[in-house]
């Protein structure tokens, strides 16, 4: 067991392997006694620079069952930001008021500049298109649980691999684990080539799809994404595919026993509504496992577990 | 031709000498250095014959030394650059210049979107590849080759 007392977590590289199962084996006994009030003398701050409503409550909703007093910021509009205050200030001041931060922010690289400048410990909870470490953890707690395992699995990802940060991530961590790949998106959409040398590096396969059927009876972890029409050039070209990546009860016919469907939500349309009452939709407990591998994660670096 | 190499290198008494700038480079040494506001001696050569580099240039600067971080600067414009340093008409040092690992406060991050490009913040990058030059932000963690 290493000491996560006073680690910040802004990329997933921060923390390693060992470390990520640590915190899974913590969110794990949070899971199962979530209310424990071990943290009635601290004080969480969460000051959250752009609206995400979905990521800041179950924040909040950690800090809450941990009995720890959450104060912050949902909307920068009313922060003194908007009279032109420095990032550095802001955080200086909130530091002082607070035991650790949880921050989300527009610009890429905010969350790793405010570790340095904040006398506690920072989570990073989205730093504009560049990290966004607890969404990956969450999904890491959501496929060992539901597979029993980590190690060897068949992860196809769908949708939108070329910008979405969530996908990049999942590969990156799920790398350590021997997973092999299965990436399904239009051409526009494609996985960053950065990505596929990752994989290639630690030594593992990948396979690139532009039809989703195919896959699914092989698939172990299916993980959907969203589809912008904002990210094709050629608006003719989204008219053309935006139905080839919509999973339906049908498609999933055939599909493995043990296999789940995640998806980091809000979803859109590209997980029809008849998959949600079947036995492999995951995504609604895939995020309430959220709360728990965020409990795990302030507690751990508050050093109280 | 040679004559005339040997009188622009040889004609500063104390000062520095940066000799094997790729052609283009020029000017982004001249930039990066503020030699524009050097108010002593300063030639710039351009686009003389080199056996390495096909086109090269030289700069002189009279009376003017550079201190470690400068110096690194000439490696991220200029990697094949050589700096020579002239002491009462003696070349006192000679050597190449060398890209760090680690770029503190030298080249601007290309992410418009990155933090270091809103608040007054000292860019850091870690140096993935030298040759050609790949650097990785410290701070967005965008890979860049800030030479092309
Ligand atoms: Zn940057």
């Amino acid at each position: 067991m290493t000491n996560l007392k006073g680690k910040n977590l802004i990329s997933i590289t921060d923390y390693s392997k060992e470390e990520y199962i640590q915190i899974l084996d913590l969110a794990k006994e949070f899971e199962l006694n979530p209310k424990q009030p071990i943290l009635t003398d601290k004080v969480v701050a969460s000051i959250f620079f752009e609206p995400s409503t979905r990521t800041r409550l179950s924040f909040e909703s950690a800090a809450n069952m941990l009995g720890a007093r959450v104060i912050g910021f949902s909307n920068p509009a009313a922060t003194s930001l908007q009279k032109g205050e420095s990032l550095h200030d802001t955080i200086q001041m909130v530091a002082s008021y607070s035991d650790i931060i949880v921050m989300r922010h527009p610009r890429d690289g905010a969350a790793r500049y405010a570790s340095e400048v904040s006398s506690v410990p920072v989570i990073n909870a989205g730093d504009g298109a560049n990290q966004h470490p607890t969404q990956c953890m969450l999904d890491l707690y959501s496929i060992r649980k539901t597979q029993g395992t980590l190690d060897n699995l068949n992860i196809t990802m769908v949708g939108d691999l070329k910008y979405g940060r969530t996908v990049h991530s999942l590969v990156q961590a799920m790398s350590n684990f021997k997973a092999t790949f299965h990436f399904v998106s239009p051409k526009e959409l494609e996985m960053p080539e950065s990505v596929k040398m990752h994989v290639k590096r630690m030594g593992l396969k990948y396979h690139e799809y532009t039809n989703l059927e195919d896959i699914v009876p092989f698939s172990d972890i299916i993980y959907m994404t969203r589809i912008q029409k904002e990210r094709f050039s050629d608006p003719m070209e989204y008219e053309k595919v935006k139905n080839c990546y919509i999973l339906d009860a049908a498609t999933l016919q055939g599909c493995k026993e043990n296999m789940r469907v995640l998806h980091p939500l809000p979803r859109v349309n590209e997980i029809a509504m008849n998959v949600d009452t079947t036995p492999y939709a995951y995504y609604f407990q895939q995020a309430q496992n959220g709360v728990y591998v965020r409990q795990a994660l302030i507690s751990a670096i508050m050093g109280v577990k | 031709m040679d004559n005339k190499k040997e009188l622009i290198v040889s004609a500063i008494e104390n000062g520095t000498v940066i000799d094997h700038i790729p052609a283009e480079a020029v000017y982004r040494v001249v930039n990066i250095l503020n030699l524009n506001l050097h108010e002593d001696e300063v030639l710039i050569g351009t686009n003389l014959a080199s056996k390495k580099l096909g086109k090269k240039g030289i700069i002189k600067i009279k009376n003017r030394y550079f201190a470690q971080n400068e110096i690194d600067k000439i490696a991220v414009a200029a990697p094949s650059a050589t700096l020579i340093e002239i002491k009462d008409y003696q070349k006192v040092v000679k050597r190449q210049v060398e890209i760090p690992d680690i770029l503190q406060a030298i080249v601007k991050c290309i992410n418009p979107n990155c933090i270091t490009n809103i608040e007054d913040i000292s860019t850091r990058f870690t140096v993935i590849d030298k040759q050609p030059l790949k650097i990785k932000c410290h701070y967005c963690e965008k890979t860049q080759e800030p030479l092309a």
